[in-house]
């Protein structure tokens, strides 16, 4: 078996009282879309704060490429190449779409600290900024303003800015959020060939999307995996089918 | 050509007209208060730098000016009293050239700058206005009270000091001078605004998230504005105190940092011509009203009130508002 | 130096400290409560001083012009809520911090403008002037009472907060904004009342002072800057912070202005230490915020950032 590119070991965080990671091992294999589900309050988003590092366990490891980045915070995370994208878009919605995803691969490159020089001019850096808007369909919104785009359009551009890190694995937190039908189509589709590029763990309530592209799946409750597995050992789980009773079960 | 572009060339004409109604006048005061107009608007565009593109809130900025101010009054009056200013391990002494003393001024403003921004910067919000303003104050006060360089009195300087090739003393010139480097400066701030750097620093000032989850650190970001503002600011000091051959700790004051804010908010935040229109609008009232009313700063108060109440985005904002932006 | 000189300059330092602690509360009740920067807090302590000048020199009587000062200091406080400071609230600082900065202009030129440019002078009433014996040590009754009612005061703002209703709803509103909404509490009018309450408590400051100071325009500005070290110090929006940085301030300020050059004078030449002591004996209260920071960034006992 392949080294895993993202692994924990161990999490513990505890805020007070309410125990938000318990234990928590979990990892995320070359290739393969790992989708992270659990009924609200579960502890997915403190999981994956600890993962991008933007809060730190009070015990257990996080593993990125086979280094010990539990020290290491969001920015040095990215830098090794983990993307993420937000549950709530994160983007500077005064600049254009271009804008955004420019500097992503100004990120990418380290090159932030350039204090001369037309950056939009840039030809090597818009191409390839081009090219990324144009896998995700915004190409033709290059120029808009972020803050006048769609809901579903800045789902698309955090993706995009993502993806503009060329990264070595993705963390995304609801991708489909607030997306319709169409929307979450349309991501799934993406999604689907994505996996190819770089491993992707995928937080997500929506759980359609989840069954057509998860490989595996853990079950998050209380802070505690109560399982992994592929859709179908999920979908047979017994346990995981009295957690999620209260939802109105698994479909 | 953007209606922005349009203002900003009717401001760089009225700059020009200005000037030369003056000589054709023989209003030579005039030629003194459109060089205020331009060594203020300096300090504001300073300010801008951290204010507009980075969207630090500093309320401590005549630190730099004050710093700046001393750099020249501190030398030039060694040479002027035929003094060194220090013996040892080194021999320093004064000098009355304006390319030393500005250099000075920005190497000095700007390392005053690293500190209070090192640490200012590791808070925000309300937390770095006030401790933006209380280092403005600490410099303030030491100035009072360190009694080598005239202490609460000040220092004067007799001669405006040189700059090769030119006659400093003469309104004309001083003015050209100025006019000058307030170009330069605006050309070298609309580079960097439109830098690598610039595009970084702007999206931190719209979402640190989102910059910090590409890898890019907003702290050192800030610090490198911060860092740029308060060697603008110190620039305009030098030039400021040459300008009434005069400096005081009221360079350091707080309604000071409290003016060069206004400069910055009357024309425009983040409007790279903001800070030399509200500088302009600035002096303009000081001149007019002052000469109706002894309290003319009830005005201004009442025209500041205004202009954040009801007119966000200040003169430049007004005229052409912010449309979408294409590069 | 001798200790019972020090113990006059730690009651000094005590006072100061609880005058700035009047200043602070104001300040950081408003920024807890309602998220406003105010820098015209300054102009509310002169305006307090003012009122108490002026109706002492009416009546000759100091309660009638404390009372004057607290009423005009909470009148003109809110009025400039109901008609300024309420639109702030949405804000963000940068506008709170220049409407704020324009009202200063306003209301210290606009004094200016009735009172004219010359100090008042505001006496200690001949039942509080002269000193008190304190065992070995003779110190100013009046400075002594202003302690005294520096202290009661602090501590029924401590219980106003933690026992009355109205102490309920500004925790709260520190707390949750929405909540007391829900709770049926009519939000504005809290929010009047809180900033009349922090403008009285500075214009009670602005005449107690006046009576050892000058009263001027423009005398609260250095006080304002002072409140502010306080509240970064203490933490914004914590009253207890606000109490223990403004003694902290007080005593640093005091104590430094008399200990630093004396410190120099152990291995200095008088003169230079004189120099050089005073010089950093007024620095001494930025460093210590200095200092604070980087050790909590948020104050001592400041929740947010």
């Amino acid at each position: 078996m392949t080294e895993p590119v993202l692994f924990t070991r161990n999490l513990c965080k505890r805020f007070g009282a309410l125990e938000a990671s318990s234990d928590v091992s979990l990892d995320l294999r070359p290739g393969e879309i790992h989708a992270l589900i659990g009924p609200n309050g579960a502890g997915k988003s403190t999981l994956i704060k600890q993962l991008a590092g933007n809060i730190s366990p009070d015990s257990g490891s996080v593993w990125f490429h086979g280094q010990d980045v539990t020290g290491l915070d969001t920015i040095a995370r990215a830098r090794l190449g983990l993307a993420r994208t937000f549950q709530i878009s994160a983007l500077a919605m005064q600049h254009t779409v271009l804008q955004n995803v420019i500097l992503g691969a100004l990120g990418q490159r380290q090159a932030a600290l350039r204090f001369f020089g037309n950056i939009m001019k840039n030809k090597a850096l818009r191409a390839e900024s081009e090219q990324v808007l144009d896998r995700v369909g915004l190409l033709e919104h290059a120029s808009t303003l972020t803050g006048e785009l769609s809901h579903g359009q800045r789902r698309l551009l955090e993706v995009a800015v993502a993806l503009s890190l060329r990264p070595k694995a993705f963390l995304m937190d609801e991708p489909m959020a607030g997306l319709g039908a169409d929307g979450s189509a349309r991501m799934t589709g993406f999604l689907d060939g994505l996996r190819r590029e770089a491993p992707i763990l995928l937080v997500e309530h929506d759980m359609d999307a989840v069954f057509t592209l998860a490989d595996r799946i853990s079950v998050l409750v209380y802070g505690q995996i109560i399982a992994t597995g592929t859709v179908s050992e999920i979908r047979e789980n017994p346990e995981v089918q009295r957690a999620y009773l209260g939802d109105g079960g698994l479909e | 050509m953007s209606r922005e572009s349009l203002i900003n060339l009717l401001i760089l004409l009225a700059m020009l007209v200005v000037p030369a109604w003056a000589v054709w006048a023989d209003e030579p005061f005039i030629l003194t208060l459109a060089t205020k107009v331009a060594i203020l608007a300096l300090a504001g565009v300073g300010l801008n730098v951290a204010l507009g593109l980075g969207g630090l809130v500093s309320f401590g900025h005549a630190a730099f000016f004050g710093i700046g101010g001393y750099a020249m009054g501190i030398l030039a009056s060694h040479a002027q009293s035929y003094t060194a200013l220090m013996e040892w391990p080194v021999l320093i002494e004064g000098t009355k050239s304006m390319p030393v003393i500005w250099l000075v001024a920005v190497v000095a403003s700007g390392f005053a700058a690293l500190l209070i921004g090192a640490l200012s910067l590791r808070t925000s919000g309300v937390y770095f206005i006030m401790i933006t303003l209380a280092f403005g104050q600490m410099l303030y006060y030491f100035a009072i009270s360190w009694p080598a360089y005239g202490g609460e009195d000040g220092l004067s300087i007799y001669v405006r000091n040189g700059f090769p090739g030119l006659h400093t003393l003469d309104p004309l010139q001083f003015l050209a001078l100025s006019y000058g480097v307030l170009f330069a400066v605006l050309f070298l701030v609309s580079r960097v605004e439109n830098s690598a750097f610039g595009l970084a620093l702007d999206a931190a000032r719209q979402n640190s998230d989102r910059v910090q989850a590409v890898g890019i650190a907003p702290y050192r970001l800030r610090l490198i504005a911060f860092v740029l503002s308060g060697m603008i600011t110190g620039l305009a000091g030098a030039l400021y105190a040459d300008l009434n051959r005069f400096v005081s700790p009221t360079m350091f004051s707080w309604h000071l940092s409290g003016e060069i804010m206004v400069f910055v908010i009357l024309g425009g935040v983040a409007r790279l011509f903001g800070p030399v229109a509200g500088a302009a609008l600035f002096i303009g009232m000081e001149h007019f009203l002052g000469g109706i009313s002894e309290f003319w700063q009830v005005f201004l108060g009442l025209v500041l009130l205004s202009v954040v109440l009801f007119a966000r985005g200040g003169l430049i904002g007004v005229l052409a508002p912010k449309g979408a932006r294409h590069d | 130096m001798s200790g019972l000189l020090l113990i006059e300059q730690v009651l000094n330092g005590l006072q100061s400290g609880v005058m700035l602690f009047l200043m602070a509360a104001g300040l950081t009740l408003v920024f807890g409560v309602m998220g406003l920067i105010n820098l015209a807090h300054g102009s509310l302590y002169m305006v307090g001083a003012f009122a108490a000048a002026a109706v002492a020199a009416a009546t000759g009587s100091f309660l009638l012009a404390l009372i004057a000062a607290l009423a005009a200091a909470a009148a003109a406080g809110a009025l400039i809520e109901l008609l300024v400071i309420r639109r702030l609230y949405a804000r963000d600082h940068l506008d709170q911090v220049l409407a704020t900065f324009a009202l200063i202009l306003i209301l210290s030129e606009g004094t200016r403008w009735l009172f004219g440019s010359f100090p008042l002078y505001l006496d200690v009433p001949s039942w509080l002037s002269g000193p008190v014996s304190l065992g070995p040590i003779q110190y100013p009754l009046y400075r002594l009472a202003i302690i005294v009612v520096g202290l009661a005061v602090a501590g029924g703002l401590g219980l106003l907060i933690a026992r009355t209703r109205l102490g309920i709803r500004i925790r709260a509103g520190e707390a949750d904004r929405e909540m007391i909404a829900a709770l049926g509490v009519d939000i504005s009018k809290l929010y009047t009342m809180v900033f009349a309450l922090g403008a009285a408590l500075a214009g009670l400051a602005g005449a107690l002072v006046g009576a050892i100071q000058s009263v001027q325009v423009g005398m609260g500005e250095p006080v304002l800057i002072l409140a502010f070290v306080v509240i970064v110090i203490g933490g914004i929006g914590s009253i207890k912070g606000a109490f223990i940085g403004a003694l902290l301030v007080g005593l640093t300020d005091t104590l430094g202005g008399v200990l630093l050059p004396q410190a120099f004078g152990l291995f200095m030449e008088p003169s230079a230490a004189t120099t050089v002591g005073a010089s950093l004996a007024s620095m001494a209260i930025y460093i210590l915020m200095a200092g604070v920071l980087i050790w909590r960034p948020s104050g001592l006992f400041g929740a947010r950032a």
